[in-house]
């Protein structure tokens, strides 16, 4: 029977809104991630024949799960060459659907948290957390998530089968922590969610600063675990993503090149991201001072000023100093530097900056190199500066940000009008 | 005294002994009163280090990574899923100094293998 236009767009729509669900759940059901992906598609299918003749169900997607459990079910049974199965006939259709086997909200809802649990388990790599994530949780085709990542789709393709080998054959559970693991578990998960962010936020390689698909997929997953689980730590992380996401618009010029938080037009950040992202990050720290939600709240000092000048550094050094103590990571140190530098002028920063250089752990890290090259800039030194530009230049992939480096390389060898650049 | 006698393969050829031969192997040991336990093993990419750096665990994937660590020891436990394992192989002394690796065992099966 063939589907009219507004059944197939329905299914389509209900495919859009309902297909992760659905998912989350026959994976439950069934226990296994591949047979459950294929028990959806055959329930897709099923419904574009069933629909236009019976009508839409009351409750599409608990018809969904019934639909995929009885085909994936007969499909193992035929499998096991069950004879007196064979004998139904290839059409065999769903003989009862219990409809409200699987409607109730709260055991979807704890469906879809294990899966995104499972997905990014410790025990899987961190570029298989995140593959799998993008994949089982938000929907995105292998293909999509190859071209986001500048990676081989069949290396992408075979992270992907890897990982859900090794649930497989380790037996990972499909679960939601206990309490007492949730904490460390909860971190693994916004960790993923923090690295699509900020891939598309600050892509690591490419042609462009910012891949806005997967910062929009990272702030829908942000948005999702707030639903699911609103802990503070999970409300800090979207707040932070939303302060972000906010200057977007004023981060690089209509030619792709990069502009500094300093140097933003700062009428274009999006007062309405701004805006959530406080309430989520007010929220957060009602509760607990969360690290990401004391990365937001320095988000927002920076949202509340007017240019850089205004900006209140002596606050910004101080939730430095907050997040040092919970959270102690060379990369908080250099961001508290940079900070300390604006406050207390460029000397103080470089000692520090200089200092945790000396330590070794942020030597490959280019951020650190094109600080310590502004201070020196900012100082005169331009022989330290130019050093130390080439050294971030050779750890960048990204074009803007290297035609940013060249750019202030050049502007060393040949000085502008002011010979004191822009302290 | 006890011995353990550790199996290593290429990973692209684990399975160039018939799995009915290793059987047929561990058959024989048991019936002589010879063997007190023997299981085959999930491929590497199966494997999850555990380790406890103070007080807290930290998981990854994939095997022990520190060359300079040698197999010191096993234990073989039962467990209902990795995260069980997991709990397990965190209070194993030696998780705070050097690394656990959990792989889960295999089942043999008279068909596979050449």
């Amino acid at each position: 029977m063939e589907a009219t236009d507004a059944l197939r767009d329905k299914v389509s729509a209900v495919y859009v809104a309902e297909s992760r669900r659905v998912l989350a759940t026959l994976i439950r059901v069934l226990g296994d991630f591949d047979v459950a992906e294929e028990a959806m598609h055959d329930a897709f299918r099923a419904a574009l024949e069933q629909w236009p003749r019976d009508g839409v169900p009351a409750n599409p997607r608990a018809w969904l799960v019934s639909a995929g459990r009885f085909k994936a079910i007969d499909g193992l049974r035929r499998r096991a060459r069950f004879d007196q199965l064979d004998e139904a006939g290839p059409r065999a259709e769903i003989a009862v659907v219990d409809e409200h086997a699987w409607a109730d909200d709260e055991s979807v809802d704890d469906d879809r948290l294990r899966l995104i649990f499972t997905c990014c388990h410790p025990a899987l790599a961190s570029d298989a957390q995140v593959a799998l994530t993008l994949r089982e949780v938000c929907g995105l085709t292998t293909e999509e998530i190859a071209q986001a990542f500048l990676t081989p789709a069949p290396t992408l393709a075979q992270r992907i089968v890897r990982a859900k080998a090794k649930i497989r054959d380790a037996r990972i559970p499909y679960q939601v922590p206990s309490a007492a693991e949730l904490p460390a578990r909860l971190d693994t998960v916004l960790r993923v969610i923090y690295l699509v962010f900020n891939e598309g936020y600050a892509a690591s390689s490419g042609a462009r600063v910012t891949r806005h698909d997967l910062s929009a997929e990272a702030i829908r997953l942000g948005r999702l675990l707030v639903d699911l689980l609103p802990q503070p730590e999970a409300l800090g992380l979207l707040g932070l993503m939303l302060l972000h996401e906010s200057r977007r618009a004023a981060r690089s010029s209509p030619s792709g090149d990069l502009i500094l938080l300093e140097d933003q037009d700062r009428s274009l950040w999006n007062r309405d991201q701004i805006a959530e992202g406080i309430r989520m990050v007010e929220r957060a720290l009602a509760t607990r001072a969360a690290p990401y939600a004391i990365q937001g709240a320095i988000a927002a000092v920076h949202a509340g000023s007017a240019n850089a000048a205004a900006t209140d550094w002596e606050e910004i050094v101080g939730l430095y100093d907050v997040l040092l103590q919970i959270d102690r990571s060379p990369v908080v140190e250099l961001n508290r530097a940079v900070a300390l530098a604006m406050r207390d002028g460029p000397e103080a920063g470089l000692a520090i900056v200089d200092t945790l250089l000396a330590a070794g752990e942020l030597s490959d890290y280019r951020f650190a190199h094109a600080a310590r090259a502004d201070l020196c800039r900012r100082l005169g030194r331009r022989d330290a500066a130019r050093v130390s530009y080439k050294r971030a230049l050779a750890l960048t992939r990204q074009a803007p940000e290297r035609r940013f480096l060249e750019r202030r390389i050049a502007e060393l060898d040949a000085p502008p009008r002011s010979p004191a650049g822009d302290v | 005294m006890k011995y353990l006698c550790l199996v290593y393969m290429e990973a692209d050829n684990l399975h160039a002994v018939p799995d009915r031969e290793c059987m047929a192997c561990g058959d024989g040991l048991r019936e002589r009163g010879v063997l007190v336990a023997a299981e085959a093993l999930q491929p590497i990419e199966t494997a999850t280090t555990v380790r406890v750096r103070n007080g807290r665990v930290s998981i990854t994937d994939g095997p022990f990574a520190e060359t300079k660590e040698q197999l010191a020891g096993f234990y073989l436990i039962e467990a209902a899923d990795l995260n069980e394992a997991i709990a397990v192989a965190s209070k194993i002394p030696p998780a705070r100094a050097g690394s656990i690796e959990v792989r889960p065992v295999r089942q043999l099966h008279p068909d596979i293998g050449i």
